[in-house]
């Protein structure tokens, strides 16, 4: 079953508006559970290329799965449904923030915040690693990354001397 | 400076972040606070903490960051031109790939499974800056940073619970 052009639009304006803290999570399970436009494997092969081509990942996902369906138009109207609707949100905390940011409550309430997403950040990463499972290799390319990017080398070089050192051990079993 | 020269800073910066963004939004988050609180001096590294902390308590893709920072640097034409930025050259790349062929791509599970390993570690640096970020001006944080990472890595529960958490104890202890 494929959706209409309406349907893609509005399904990629309600994963924009429903999902936090990232959306691939909240479009897999639109697309796939609820809905049954693509199968898992399409998703994840979607959300795998995605990952590899520079740009926003769950962007370069919605292109992918709306060109699948509605060529250039289907990219063009999923892209705008992920993204109007988080901008509008957007527009209006920002301008939230300049008026009440100085204050002391929103003040303590944001650095609060800031916090808890810095300790989710670590934990995301934590959880991915455990679930790669990676060999020795990938462990060190991850290691690198990790402490190249402390010392806040540019990350064109980072990847210029990581990318290649992980391909090569992914291909290594 | 002049906002010309902040808005096209802004589109300069961004796009040439996008075109090495491998592994998503957060694992260019330190090459983007190196760029935003370093070289251009934009803000402070806390500052940059906190608009990152309110683009991930607000729905959408984990990139809208960035519109918060074009916002802070240039107003609401700044937010457009940081996102259109990150965003457009790299979306008719993906675009233009959709296109070139509908076959498997064998190569791509092996470019895919040597980048995400990169992908973690950045994430991972990504954590560790902006929890220094905060703790260092809010000492008092640590415990929130480490409760919220455990909750995260050992929970499959919405983050939204440690954001709201976080809310809360900023609130109850951290008012001046």
């Amino acid at each position: 079953m494929s959706p209409t052009r309406g349907e893609l639009f509005l399904a990629y304006l309600r994963i924009g508006l429903t999902g936090f803290g990232g959306v691939n999570a909240w479009a897999r399970q639109l697309l796939v559970e609820r809905k049954g436009w693509l199968s898992d494997q399409h998703y994840a092969e979607a959300l795998g290329m995605g990952q590899v081509l520079p740009g926003p990942n769950a962007l370069n996902c919605a292109i992918a799965i709306g060109a699948r369906f509605h060529g250039g138009a289907g990219a063009l109207l999923a892209c705008a449904g992920l993204l109007l609707g988080p901008m509008a949100v957007l527009v209006a905390v920002a301008a939230l923030y300049d008026q009440y940011g100085q204050l002391p409550l929103v003040r303590a309430v944001l650095t609060g915040i800031a916090a808890a997403a810095a300790g989710m950040v670590l934990g995301t990463a934590v959880k991915m690693a455990v679930k790669l499972r990676p060999t020795p290799l990938l462990w060190l390319t991850g290691a690198l990354a990790l402490l190249l990017a402390m010392l806040r080398v540019p990350l064109p070089l980072v990847l210029l001397g990581l990318a290649p050192l992980g391909i090569w051990a992914a291909g290594r079993r | 400076m002049s906002e010309e020269s902040d808005l096209h800073a802004l589109v300069v910066s961004f796009l040439g972040l996008s075109l090495i963004s491998v592994g998503g939004g957060i694992a260019v988050l330190p090459e983007m606070s190196r760029l935003v609180v370093e070289e251009h001096g934009w803000m402070s590294q806390l500052h940059f903490a906190k608009l990152f902390a309110l683009a991930q308590a607000a729905p959408g893709p984990n990139i809208m960051v960035v519109g918060l920072i074009g916002w802070h640097v240039a107003g609401a034409g700044g937010m457009f031109a940081a996102m259109a930025a990150m965003c457009g050259p790299t979306s008719l790349l993906a675009y233009g790939f959709t296109r070139l062929q509908r076959r498997e791509f064998p190569w791509l599970k092996r470019v895919e499974r040597g980048l995400v390993p990169v992908a973690v570690g950045l994430i991972a640096a990504s954590g560790l800056l902006l929890a220094e970020g905060t703790v260092r001006e809010a000492p008092l944080v640590l415990p929130v940073v480490a409760g919220s990472f455990l909750f995260v890595w050992r929970t499959a529960r919405s983050p939204l619970w440690v954001l709201g958490a976080g809310a809360l104890f900023g609130a109850l202890l951290l008012r001046p």
